[in-house]
């Protein structure tokens, strides 16, 4: 590295904002940060915008319109390294139910004038579109994670991020199962950490903000949930949720909804 | 002849994706569009088909900047259409989760959002250099409603605490003890913050709106009230579709509000001091007494004023509620499904955020409708400028187009939930 400050860049498509607001909420990294890098570009936060190329995109939100998907790989051109943060940029987020359904039907339902509006069928993660070297998880991303993720590439490291199930959370806050101990559906087992097992620790079942963890057995969860008394609907919303393009969870709500009982 | 346009095709510091186009002709200002392309989402869509209980969470992800906003609205309007009543200390833990968002959300737009632009800073991190202590202060402050809102709902965005029907877990004495210092802290600054804003320079611009807020009989509005204005309008929330009507245009994926027969309305901060003064207490009141702005205020521009005088009232009542508070026994009240329809308004940090949701009897929504603030500001905010920019034609284009960025900002406007939008043009001719 030379003594030349990294380019941070910040960038928004489909999404909600609070992925990049966690960043404005490092109220005691903010000023860290700011003199750790030179945020070039952050429209939520400054009008100043300094050219790219970038060393490092921050790439919050879903790719749901064709400009959208032609902008993503401008970026992509622009940046060394490329992050996406949330669950809308890696897995297409709340958004993507419209994959399930017939998008021109939701734009009747909102929209007086249908041919105002301008949207593709699917609504899809970065990844989808073009190559991205690192994915962080989380409806919103845990703030920890993401400094993690900045001091990892600053200091040209692998990031410190867990990819084990909600359950060894629990078990390490000392948290008792809420299936176990209370009969709660929860999707801690096939979820990705992150959270420190927020849900369960309020007397709730997760509900899969980080996504499937690696190589989940939803399966043997459904099996499970079913003879609590859940029904095949109740599955199939629970799997389609803010990570329901994810392919492990896609593929299990799928599962569900074709079924015959 | 001449043909001006003034364009700011991705304005910064708000929260979402929009633009602005002005078309200037002979010295006049022809067209104004606050243009909004953040892509739809289509939650009132997706909710179709939903369980009644997943609309607090589902709508949270609108915006990350408000989620409590929508969960509040959703659980009122679900209660509604079940027939169940939360009061007491779920009612005051309500309110008090609320209080922190509205500090969390004043504070960053006050301080990292709007001041800038009254100082001539690019941002708040640039401000920082010349202001340490306003900015550290203003982080701190931003910091503990934050706080407040992770203590009672699990974490800042997006809450996973809130439920149809109150809560899934109540916090203890203690927990919510803990934060007193904090809060007094705050309370003190948060003087400071007013003192601070009123001491801006404000360019003169006042014009006559019609404010449209919650109004409670016997508390500053969070939840519940009537939806009131200073032009007489006085109805139940329930009323909000019979009394508001939503217009599609061309340049923008939010629809654009207007009250019936008449014209476009204003809300937000400055509504809800304006028609709620007399519910303020009198540490809020003695304040504002102080820095002058304790009658009607109609400068937009001072909106920042109010934020902080909003940001004193929350913190106080953070304190208040508090020091009352006895964990109720439950942490909800039991919830089934019938069939019906339900209203929830309450006040968001922009403004009032409207729902409704029709559901069946297994509780599957059958159709649900939206309308947050922004959406309902966007018109207001055009009018605005059509007005500003006639009155600030002489200026530079650059100086220009920073203020029209700025006469946007008063409103704080929060793009991805008016698109559940900003760029700015201007063309003279």
């Amino acid at each position: 590295m030379t003594d030349r400050k990294t380019k941070l860049a910040v960038w928004k498509f489909a999404s909600c904002d609070g992925c990049q607001l966690s960043l404005l909420d490092c109220e005691d990294e903010l000023l860290a940060v700011a003199g750790a890098v030179e945020i070039a570009f952050f429209p939520e936060a400054t009008r100043a915008k300094v050219r790219g190329p970038y060393d490092i995109s921050l790439v919050e939100g879903s790719i749901t319109t064709e400009h959208d998907a032609e902008r993503i790989k401008t970026i992509r051109k622009q940046s060394k390294f490329l992050v996406t943060i949330g669950a809308c940029a890696t897995a297409g987020g709340i958004q993507a139910l419209r994959n399930y359904a017939n998008v021109d039907d939701y734009i009747s339902i909102v929209y007086a004038t249908p041919a105002y509006i301008d949207t593709l069928s699917k609504s899809t993660p970065i990844a989808d579109h073009v190559f991205v070297d690192y994915a962080l998880r989380g409806c919103p991303v845990n703030k920890y994670q993401l400094v993690e993720v900045l001091n990892a590439y600053l200091h040209a490291r692998k990031p410190n991020i867990a990819s084990y199930s909600v359950c060894v959370e629990c078990k390490r806050r000392g948290v008792s199962c809420v299936m176990v101990a209370h009969g709660t559906p929860c999707l801690g087992p096939v979820t990705q950490a992150g959270c420190g097992a927020l849900c369960p620790a309020y007397n709730r079942g997760c509900y899969g903000c980080f996504g499937p963890m690696e190589t989940p057995n939803t399966a043997a969860l459904s099996a499970q949930w079913q003879e609590m008394g859940q029904t095949e609907p109740e599955l199939v919303r629970a799997f389609r949720g803010f990570n329901a393009y994810a392919e492990a969870f896609r593929k299990e709500s799928e599962a569900h909804e074709h079924a015959d009982h | 002849m001449s043909t001006q346009t003034i364009k700011v095709d991705y304005l910064a510091r708000v929260e979402g994706e929009g633009g602005l186009f002005v078309k200037i002709k002979d010295d006049w200002v022809t067209d104004v569009k606050l243009k909004i392309f953040e892509p739809p989402r289509f939650f009132e869509g997706f909710l179709r088909g939903r369980s009644f209980t997943e609309a607090p969470d589902i709508t949270a992800r609108i915006c990350g900047i408000c989620p409590i906003a929508y969960q509040m609205s959703s659980v009122h309007a679900m209660e509604q259409a079940i027939g169940v009543k939360v009061d007491g200390q779920l009612r005051a833990l309500r309110r008090l989760i609320y209080c922190g968002e509205w500090i969390e959300s004043h504070v960053l737009h006050v301080y990292m959002l709007h001041a800038p632009d009254f100082l001539g800073y690019p941002d708040a991190i640039a401000m920082a250099a010349d202001y340490p202590e306003v900015v550290k202060n203003g982080l701190r402050l931003k910091k503990i409603g934050n706080h407040l809102v992770t203590v009672v709902g699990g974490r800042e965005i997006h809450p996973i605490n809130v439920r149809v029907g109150g809560f899934y877990r109540v916090p203890t004495k203690r927990e919510l003890q803990v934060l007193v210092d904090d809060l007094k802290w705050g309370r003190d600054t948060s003087i400071e913050m007013v003192r601070f804003t009123a001491g801006l320079p404000f360019p003169e611009f006042e014009r006559d709106y019609e404010y449209v807020a919650l109004r409670h009989p016997d508390e500053y509005p969070y939840n519940e009230g009537r939806l009131v204005s200073n032009k007489g309008l006085d109805i139940d929330i329930s009323a909000f579709d019979q009394t508001f009507v939503e217009e599609h245009v061309e340049h923008s994926t939010a629809l654009q509000s207007m009250i019936r027969e008449r014209n476009a309305y204003f809300v937000g901060p400055l509504a809800r001091y304006n028609l709620n003064y007399d519910k303020l207490p009198p540490i809020v009141q003695q304040v504002a007494r102080e820095v002058g702005v304790d009658g009607p205020v109609n400068n937009p521009f001072k909106s920042i004023i109010v934020r902080s005088l909003e940001t004193l009232f929350a913190y106080d009542e953070a304190l208040r509620i508090i020091e009352a508070y006895e964990p109720p026994e439950k942490p909800s009240v039991a919830i089934e499904p019938r069939a019906g329809t339900g209203y929830g308004c309450t006040e968001a940090p922009r403004g009032i955020l409207y729902h409704r949701y029709t559901i069946d009897d297994e509780g599957i929504i059958l159709d649900a409708h939206i309308a947050p603030p922004t959406a309902q500001n966007q018109r207001t905010i055009e009018h605005d400028l059509r007005y500003f920019v006639q009155e600030a034609l002489d200026l530079p284009k650059d100086q220009l187009t920073w203020q029209c960025e700025q006469a946007i900002r008063n409103y704080d406007p929060c793009i991805s939930c008016s698109v559940h939008s900003l760029r700015l043009e201007i063309e003279r001719e």
